[in-house]
């Protein structure tokens, strides 16, 4: 249990230093590794406590899709090395102590949630679906979500698809003055459209306007 | 060393939520790290959801974290097809040269 204690803190120390650096860090290319750091770490929490399922999915659609996808636009874009200063004019630090005085107080209530419900820990009633501990999570992940959930889960499959089309739909650019292979009037076209057999006279030549 | 309970993760998930709300009020520079931090409210997000699921002893909080995995994942790329796109139109992402719905 001590060894678990020293790695819950070991991890969440390096979650919350990342996190800062992904929203301090000059180059946004550093940005979006800190942000591959923090997740592969909570990631870590995940499988510690116990949801396995769910750390190597954050792994696989977060740290594989999402965060290379946003080095990916981060290069396309060339933004990586425009700027070596926090702000892009002295104009905008003046939200610096209003952004860090909301963060707070809306720290110091998330806090304030977590203390007042351990004084009255009886408010939440669970085990709507308590949790089997002689099946693997990922067993029991399953069997809950495609029965119980199956509409979310068709309807997620939904908002992926959404996703997906909306996102070709966006970035989609029709170019001008590009020449493209024509199928159709390559395959529909005939012998008699393109050859001409012509009875050549003898030292004459052809006419080719004719 | 007290042992690790669910307040300790429901803080961690606190002190992430804090920084990303951070981010997005002081990141003046380029909008993808705004949408970063969005990444990072949602964590927090996830990291209450599976805690709770642990501590409480109920596997649903583990399936709406896979619901909220697939909408990131689905905002990320709509988000960032917007930016590709509002890049090409005005080659610049600053955030302070977004401006004009003058608001």
């Amino acid at each position: 249990m001590l060894v678990h204690t020293l790695f819950f803190y070991i991890f969440s120390f390096i979650a919350i230093l990342s996190a800062i650096m992904v929203t301090v860090s000059k180059n946004t290319v550093h940005s979006v590794l800190f942000l591959i750091l923090d997740f592969i770490t909570i990631s870590c929490l995940f499988i510690m406590i116990g949801a396995e399922f769910l750390g190597m999915i954050m792994l696989i659609v977060y740290v594989g899709a999402v965060a290379v996808l946003f080095l990916f636009v981060v290069m396309m874009l060339n933004v990586a090395q425009q700027k070596k200063e926090w702000f892009s004019s002295n104009e905008s630090s003046k939200h610096i102590p209003v952004g860090v005085l909301i963060s707070i107080i809306i720290f110091f209530e998330l806090t304030v949630v977590i203390g007042g419900w351990k004084f009255k820990p009886d408010i939440v009633s669970p085990m709507s679906l308590p949790l089997n501990l002689d099946i693997t999570n990922t067993h029991s992940i399953g069997s809950v979500l495609y029965t119980d959930y199956i509409h979310l889960f068709q309807l997620s499959g939904m908002i992926l698809l959404v996703a997906m089309v909306g996102a070709i739909v966006l970035t989609f650019r029709e170019r001008s003055g590009l020449k493209r292979q024509s199928y159709f009037a390559q395959i529909s076209r005939e012998r008699s459209d393109s050859v001409k057999l012509m009875d050549v006279p003898s030292k004459k030549g052809v006419d080719i306007d004719g | 060393m007290v042992e690790v309970g669910l307040g300790h993760y429901l803080t961690l998930g606190a002190i992430i939520f804090s920084i990303g709300i951070a981010g997005i009020f002081l990141n003046r520079k380029n909008v993808i790290v705004i949408l970063m931090s969005i990444e990072l409210i949602l964590l927090a997000v996830n990291i209450n959801l599976v805690s709770f699921s642990i501590f409480l002893n109920d596997i649903t909080g583990q399936i709406f974290t896979l619901f909220i995995l697939t909408v990131a994942a689905a905002e990320a790329a709509i988000g960032l097809a917007i930016i590709v796109v509002y890049y090409r139109n005005t080659s610049t992402i600053d955030v302070e040269k977004i401006q004009s719905l003058k608001g």
